[in-house]
């Protein structure tokens, strides 16, 4: 297993209650932890992998927490951690010294050009790819990364050790198990793999179901 | 986040006034308060924060914005962003395209990134783009089992149910029930695929087109294709 937050296929979470088209922020804080959010991170102390794990770290919290409170908790977390804040300035101890990551500060004028321009993580570097699609694979088991012992990783519990057929290549895309850790981008190739539902589940809904994960290289075996 | 939305206006401005006398006691109190000599080595930071999540938030921008961090407007432009530029009109127009174009259908399906892009649909967390087409024989479904995963340059932020325990944890196990909270029944020999996003790759379904639309125009098609429907727990031409 990994972390609180892997919870594919899990029971007893009772029903899905559709929300309104049209709604974007069921409430005014949640826009705004959002939005600094993403303004935190423009001043490029970490990467996305950092911040998702951050947010998988949260312990007891990520149940307790609502979607935007986790948000908000793991950039705190971040803030603190990579000393751009110290833990007594989150307690309202705050100076009003200049930073020295201040001319870092995303502008108003430069929000709409950063969100267009976007993370790619597609990269030339890193192996070939050595499955082909139509190829039978095997995830590898256990889930947990193979990097950092309760590190994070994007192998999903539930297709730990499950056999399905690759369907496409996505080309060499950084592995975040590495990146979220600072072990650097060691891209791989990643895969859209098909597994049938009746080699994760039980009792599969229909026979002809399936579930397709994207998976990294080095979480594949052939089969 | 599942609130209860009945009388959501007036409760969120009582709310909106009550937390703005609690910001001002909470910095009146904080000034006084003593520095905290010992962290635990186990406790997060964000402990330390006050209770209430809308405080929480207001209490870190604080924070931020003294330090010369974060600038209010850049936070404001954001949430404007969000709420009035990007959504899921994008993908929407996506859609009808590929309805309407076979040319575009056969582009969006071979290279669906450098397709959306040629129209300006690019940015965060869309850097990566797949589109898949439902047909009689198959229904996509996405989801993202650890996290949020959702393609922001086509549909915008994702909805509360998709971020939800409840869908995360459901999508991938028993589809069909999902669909059915939604009040979709798929015909009994419709199998489904189900996308969880685990990587960087963005899925944008594109939902069958409905009967009876041939004389439409590409606006019109638009219309017919709901948020949810590029999720796939909708049938476009009938918007949850």
């Amino acid at each position: 297993m990994t972390r609180v937050h892997d919870m594919g296929g899990r029971f007893g979470d009772g029903p899905v209650i559709p929300d309104p088209e049209g709604e974007v922020f069921h409430d005014d804080w949640h826009g705004r932890a959002l939005a600094l959010t993403l303004a935190a991170g423009a001043l490029g102390q970490w990467n996305l992998d950092i911040s998702r794990h951050a947010r998988e770290r949260l312990g007891p919290d990520y149940n307790r927490f609502s979607y935007y409170e986790k948000w908000i908790a793991a950039t705190a977390d971040l803030l603190v951690e990579n000393g751009v804040l110290d833990a007594s300035e989150l307690t309202g101890d705050a100076t009003d010294a200049p930073h020295p990551l201040a001319a870092r500060k995303l502008a108003a004028e430069a929000v709409s050009s950063a969100l267009s321009r976007g993370g790619p993580v597609d990269r030339d570097a890193g192996p070939a790819p050595i499955f082909q699609p139509g190829q039978a694979v095997l995830v590898r088991r256990p889930a947990d990364s193979q990097l950092v012992e309760g590190g994070h990783t994007r192998l999903p519990a539930y297709a730990a050790g499950a056999r399905g057929k690759v369907l496409r290549c996505h080309g060499n895309h950084i592995l975040p198990d590495a990146h979220a850790h600072g072990l650097g981008e060691a891209p791989e190739p990643v895969y859209a793999v098909a597994f049938p539902a009746s080699e994760l589940w039980a009792h599969p809904e229909h026979p002809r179901d399936e579930v397709v994960i994207d998976l990294w290289q080095s979480y594949l075996t052939a089969a | 986040m599942q609130d209860c939305r009945a009388g959501q206006e007036s409760f969120a401005a009582l709310r909106q006034g009550h937390m703005d006398a609690r910001v001002d006691r909470w910095e009146t109190s904080v000034q006084s308060a003593p520095m905290p000599h010992d962290h635990s080595g186990d406790a997060h930071p964000h402990s330390l924060l006050p209770s209430d999540p809308a405080l929480r938030v207001k209490a870190l921008e604080t924070v931020l914005v003294r330090r010369g961090l974060v600038d209010p407007a850049a936070l404001d432009a954001i949430i404007d962003t969000y709420e009035n530029k990007i959504g899921p009109k994008n993908g929407a127009d996506v859609v009808a395209r590929a309805w309407s174009d076979p040319g575009f259908r056969a582009d969006l399906l071979a290279d669906a990134t450098a397709t959306v892009s040629a129209l300006g649909y690019y940015g965060r967390q869309g850097e990566h783009i797949v589109a898949v087409e439902n047909t009689p024989e198959t229904h996509n479904m996405v989801v993202c089992t650890l996290c949020s995963c959702y393609p922001w340059p086509l549909l915008g932020i994702p909805p509360a149910w998709y971020k939800s325990d409840a869908y995360r944890a459901r999508a991938v196990r028993e589809p069909r029930k999902v669909l059915a909270d939604f009040g979709v029944a798929l015909p009994p020999d419709t199998a489904v695929r189900v996308w969880d996003s685990t990587a960087e790759v963005r899925y944008l379904v594109i939902p069958m087109r409905p009967e009876g639309t041939d004389g439409l125009s590409r606006e019109e098609l638009a219309a017919l294709v709901s948020r949810d429907s590029m999720i796939g727990t909708a049938l476009a031409g009938a918007a949850a």
